[in-house]
């Protein structure tokens, strides 16, 4: 077994929306939206693991916790063993160096007004990276690593594509030579064709320089094609985690099984057994007790409505959370 | 070498300087503002006369190639008085304006990035100062600190910064939407850094276009007291005095009030005139 380079402990984190002043006056309490439930996950070093879930289930919200962008309402993120949102650690930018994260929006994750060079060298410069009569040699090499051509580091951001941006994205995150990459969406704003290229951009350099990923995705298939684990995320909670061809190929979740009998075949006569779901997603605002899926599940008793399954694993699975795993896998 | 550098280089688009050369109204303002700021800087090259020598002999003239403006009712020169008024009129849209824009950049860029009970504080006290009208605010403040050019500076910069702050402010926190910032945050860069490297060059162009109108209203407002007798004081040559100087003789002697006046407008067209041209040079492009 590798070592877990980041353990998620149940996190939680919860926005409060500010009280109405007929709230206040009526005496109710303010509203939150309940983005993270409770989510546990272990890192470990040199995998791939792909967060998947419907818009708005906290993937992102997850992603931006784990670089400080949010702070948890409870539950704490170790990265060796250290809590990330201790005071004595909080000031510590070293933790930012280790532990970088690409955007999904290309347009708004450069700064407008600097050169890729500028852009690249600052980041070398700020963690002293290198000494400053070797930054533009690094730089070049930055550029090389993710091929663009050496004239891009005088160019501004508006010079360039999309995809050609993410790139700028991940060799400004290279620059600190991290050991995490988180990837929020990294390519759901291209075009396919140059998806492909990123997200293979993306493989090969975590092969070569031996990094950790978690990839945020809403895209499924591509999500199998990057991840070696896989967790599912439903209304801020993991509902699912495992191997991710296991998982792929015969989910044990009900939700698990219906989000990914959503994603179109590739197999003209897979005619499909779609697993469809009723109702809506729950609202954040007001999540249901005991199972957060109960009220869509075709499984769910009475045991749903009131108590909230945890992870736990499974034989020859991974780990998942649901009463009545074991009834819906005999029978399926 | 490979064909996309090639084609990526060559069709370049128009720089800056070409963009404003294009741009008429623009070229405009720079050169009223250019013209008027050689003026101030060196009046006695421009001026025929002394602007405070009298002449008894010489008194409301009308406008004659001697005296191109006519001279006033102790026979100085008109236009001698216009001239060096430039200095006055050309320092005040400066000096009225400069600290403004410093104090509220800052100011606008801190509260607008941490948030909190600092810019709920601030609100509040952009809320009391623009209830009440501008005038009468520096009005107000100059009759504390009693009249005269410093006092001046310094009650429209007590009153200016909230415009300036008020606007960065917003201009930040909207700056903040974009991915950049977080990405700033998330490569550990320092506060200090995000805010002044990174989010203040993409927040200050409004600011800049403000501060542009904001020397136009500066010169207007100096005259304004300059007139009510707040401002620049008699025998000093400023637009303002000047107009105030020529009021009781406006029937029969209309080029003492008319002069100065004109000079105030044709300065604040070019400030305006520059200003909207910056709106659209410094629009970041792409």
């Amino acid at each position: 077994m590798s070592e877990a380079v980041l353990e998620i402990n149940d996190l939680s984190l919860a926005f409060p929306i500010s009280r109405s002043l007929a709230d206040w006056v009526a005496g109710r309490p303010g509203k939150v939206v309940r983005a993270l439930n409770g989510v546990s996950l272990q890192l470990q070093k040199g995998e791939t693991l792909g967060v998947v879930g419907e818009s708005g289930c906290g993937k992102s919200t997850l992603a931006r916790c784990i670089v400080r962008l949010y702070e948890p309402t409870s539950g704490s993120v170790r990265h060796h063993g250290q809590d990330i949102f201790d005071a004595s650690v909080r000031g510590d930018r070293a933790y930012n160096r280790r532990v970088q994260m690409m955007f999904q929006d290309p347009f708004s994750s450069l700064n407008p007004r600097m050169t890729t060079g500028q852009i690249l060298s600052e980041a070398l410069r700020v963690h002293e990276m290198r000494s400053e009569d070797q930054i533009p040699e690094r730089v070049a090499e930055l550029l090389d690593l993710v091929r663009l051509p050496q004239d891009a580091a005088e160019k501004l951001p508006h010079e360039f594509s999309g995809g050609q941006r993410q790139r700028i994205a991940i060799a400004r995150a290279l620059a600190v030579e991290p050991e995490i990459l988180i990837a929020d969406e990294l390519v759901s704003a291209l075009d396919v064709s140059v998806q492909a290229q990123v997200v293979n951009l993306l493989l090969e350099l975590q092969e070569r320089l031996g990094l950790t990923v978690l990839f945020v995705a809403h895209d499924l298939r591509l999500v199998r094609h990057v991840s070696n684990r896989v967790a599912v995320i439903y209304l801020g909670r993991i509902v699912e985690i495992g191997d991710s061809e296991t998982l792929f190929s015969s989910p044990s979740h009900p939700y698990s099984q219906a989000l990914l009998s959503a994603a179109p075949s590739m197999d003209p006569d897979d005619k499909g057994q779609k697993v469809k779901l009723e109702g809506e997603l729950p609202s954040p605002l007001n999540v249901p007790t005991g199972c957060a899926f109960h009220q869509r599940c075709r499984f769910a008793d009475t045991r749903c409505h009131s108590e909230s399954p945890s992870l736990r694993p499974l034989e020859g699975r991974g780990e998942v959370a649901c009463h009545h795993v074991e009834k819906i896998l005999h029978n399926a | 070498m490979s064909d996309t550098a090639v084609s990526s280089s060559a069709p370049s688009r128009p720089s800056r300087l070409q963009l404003a050369l294009g741009k008429p109204g623009f070229l405009i303002g720079c050169l009223i503002i250019a013209l008027s700021t050689l003026l101030a800087l060196m009046p006695n090259v421009f001026a025929p006369y002394d602007p405070n020598y009298i002449d008894y002999l010489a008194i409301r003239q009308p406008p004659s190639w001697a005296h191109p403006f006519g001279t006033d009712s102790l026979g100085r020169d008109s236009f001698s008085r216009v001239i060096h008024a430039y200095r006055v009129n050309m320092q005040m849209a400066i000096l009225a304006t400069v600290f403004a824009l410093v104090i509220g950049v800052v100011v606008g860029a801190l509260v607008g990035y941490y948030r909190g009970i600092a810019d709920m504080i601030f609100g509040r006290v952009v809320d009391a100062i623009i209830t009440f009208p501008f005038l009468v605010l520096v009005i107000a403040v100059v009759a504390v600190l009693g009249p005269g050019l410093i006092n001046m500076y310094i009650a429209i910069t007590m009153v200016g910064w909230v415009y300036y702050a008020r606007l960065m402010r917003a201009e930040i926190i909207a700056q903040m939407g974009n991915d950049y910032s977080d990405a700033g945050m998330v490569m550990g860069y320092s506060d200090r850094r995000i805010i002044f490297r990174h989010l203040l060059p993409n927040a200050i162009t409004p600011v800049l276009i403000y501060w542009m109108t904001d020397m136009a209203l500066a010169i207007l407002l100096g005259s304004s007291l300059g007139y009510l007798g707040l401002g620049a004081q008699p025998p000093q040559a400023e637009w303002g005095v000047l107009i105030a100087e020529g009021r009781n003789f406006i029937t029969t002697a209309w080029w003492l009030s008319l002069m100065p006046g004109i000079a105030i407008v044709l300065t604040g067209l070019g400030f305006s005139l520059i200003g909207d041209g910056l709106a659209d040079l410094l629009r970041p492009r792409g």
